[in-house]
């Protein structure tokens, strides 16, 4: 495929322009800061984890960003509603191994999950890869609790 | 004197842009398939052959150490060095070559006077004034310097169009001020400075000038002595020559009250263990082995724009300059950031819908080098309340084909994204 057409999949110049679950959530039990010093992206994670189940019962994102960024963070907010948190730690990983080592991991052949193969297009673009990678790195610190700012660094 | 200006009179003889393009190897490169538009010149310019054989004839025939050894290659590489700070000061119009001092580069230069003029000069309660777009190496330094000593930060703002008003600039410029740094043209916005009017009001407070000509010296001709500055910086990478050497121009009444900045070898006079006496500058500021090969490249680069004419180089890219604006006007959602009546050939803009990073990305596609983002310049960028934009930035070697393709690639970007 053309690597433009790749990079920029309808889904995610679609996610882009409307990007979903955006917005803040107040109260919020997880809330995490993302920011790349280098271009500027900002991405503000609140999720609500149930108490017992530790399920994700709400996410909501807000900030500013590439299409990249944005239909990234849009993407990852369906994808992880009604998910154990344990199972967001999972797909944290295979979403790196997706942008950062150019692997498709067994994890996204799932249906529920398909969706997010449109950002394999990133990893022939090393510019972009922070771009791609900034909201779930911030959701592993809202996960962990990290309270203070972090950066977007394509080692998450 | 107003700033420089650029409707400068038609060239004398005709500018021949295909034939200076034909000067510049890399500009046969071919990217993603596509001819290379390399419109990126305020972040690095391209070199001309005769800069890339500088460095090579230096390093093929005439490498060693300067001002050591007795034998005749280590007098003939003095030579080269001496003769590009030579070079250096007829460019800049300096009094003496003494004024000349080689650094890594602008960034280095800005650091010294920083450091240097600091130290010996500014206390806790003075005040640094610098404008509202200076780049991060004119920004940061001076922060280092209040954090030190004390003294405070301000900033004179500039207007929606990018320029400095002077009259807030008159009444932040005042007795407690004892430096006052500026561009003198802005990396982000393309705005030439008023830097005669600048300079009288911190002249006429008893306050030092600095101009930051990183991004001027290879557009507009500087007379360091009309400018009446006291001290001038800029970069040899981005005035068509090589990168890791810049330059320091400190006006001579400087040169004995300021102290050494760093320590080591070529900066001493003798090294006794209870004393040590400086060299008189410049050497005094060049501690340790310069960039030989740097300045070698940087005599090439300045004689292949004097040759080419600086008036007839600011009149080609003031065309293309003109030429881009009135078409990116014909395009719809396009914002151009920065709209001052000086202006050098920089092109900042924000497409409606699109961010600047995704914009770079689509035009490198088509072979298009522009740069997205801050341009190191992060309160410019907040100043117009956008989280960056994208840069284009014309040189001498630019041509309205090129302006064509990028416009046309721009048109197709916002297609993509909002249809």
């Amino acid at each position: 495929m053309n690597p433009m057409l790749s990079l920029y999949q309808e889904i995610i110049l679609d996610h882009n322009r409307h990007p979903r679950n955006f917005g803040h959530l107040d109260p919020c039990t997880h809330k995490a800061q993302g920011f790349n010093p280098l271009c500027g992206d900002k991405v503000l994670l609140t999720l609500n984890v149930g108490d017992e189940d530790k399920q994700i019962l709400e996410i909501a994102f807000e900030g500013t960003g590439c299409a990249i960024s944005v239909a990234s963070a849009s993407l990852m907010t369906e994808a992880l509603r009604n998910l154990p948190v344990e199972d967001a730690r999972g797909l944290i990983e295979a979403v790196h191994d997706l942008i950062v080592e150019g692997t498709v991991p067994e994890l996204l052949e799932e249906e529920r999950y398909a969706r997010l193969k449109a950002l394999a297009g990133v990893h022939e673009f090393p510019a972009r890869v922070k771009c791609a990678t900034l909201a779930w790195q911030t959701l592993r610190a809202a996960l962990d609790r990290k309270t203070q700012e972090i950066s977007s660094d394509p080692r998450f | 004197m107003n700033a420089p200006p650029l409707r400068t009179p038609p060239p004398p003889s005709g500018y021949d842009v295909d034939r200076v393009r034909e000067d510049f190897p890399i500009l046969r490169t071919r990217v993603h398939g596509h001819p290379l538009v390399y419109l990126d010149n305020a972040a690095t310019t391209q070199k001309p052959q005769s800069v890339i054989d500088a460095l090579v004839r230096y390093y093929t025939e005439e490498n060693a150490n300067v001002h050591r050894g007795v034998y005749q290659l280590s007098a003939l590489a003095t030579e080269r060095y001496e003769e590009a700070r030579e070079a250096v000061r007829t460019y800049l119009h300096a009094q003496t070559s003494n004024e000349i001092v080689f650094l890594r580069g602008a960034t280095e230069a800005i650091n010294l006077v920083a450091n240097s003029f600091g130290q010996a000069f500014v206390r806790a309660g003075d005040e640094i004034v610098l404008t509202e777009i200076e780049h991060h190496s004119n920004i940061v330094p001076w922060q280092m310097l209040c954090a030190r000593s004390g003294a405070r930060l301000r900033i004179i703002p500039v207007d929606e169009t990018g320029e400095i008003n002077l009259k807030q600039a008159a009444e932040i410029i005042g007795p407690k001020t004892r430096m006052v740094a500026f561009s003198h043209v802005s990396n982000a916005l393309g705005t030439i400075l008023p830097v005669a009017e600048l300079t009288s009001l911190a002249h006429a407070q008893g306050a030092a000038v600095l101009i930051d000509g990183a991004q001027a010296a290879s557009h507009i001709a500087v007379d360091v002595r009309r400018l009446a500055c006291d001290f001038y910086v800029c970069s040899g990478h981005k005035m068509y020559g090589p990168t890791g050497i810049g330059v320091l121009y400190a006006r001579e009444r400087w040169l004995e009250d300021l102290p050494p900045w760093q320590g080591g070898g070529d900066m001493i006079e003798t090294v006794h263990f209870d004393k040590t006496t400086y060299a008189s500058a410049p050497a005094k500021f060049e501690a340790g082995t310069p960039n030989i090969a740097g300045a070698c490249g940087l005599t090439a680069a300045l004689r292949y724009l004097q040759t080419l004419g600086l008036s007839r180089i600011a009149h080609h890219e003031h065309d293309l300059l003109e030429y881009a604006t009135a078409r990116m006007r014909e395009l719809e959602g396009v914002r151009i950031i920065g709209q001052s009546t000086h202006k050098a050939a920089v092109l900042s803009f924000v497409v409606e819908g699109v961010h600047p990073h995704d914009v770079g990305t689509l035009l490198d596609q088509d072979g298009i080098a522009v740069r997205a983002g801050h341009h190191c310049a992060m309160p410019t960028i907040e100043r117009y309340r956008v989280p960056a934009t994208v840069r284009a930035s014309f040189g001498l070697y630019n041509t309205h084909e090129e302006v064509n393709r990028f416009i046309e690639a721009l048109a197709r970007v916002r297609e993509m994204f909002l249809t």
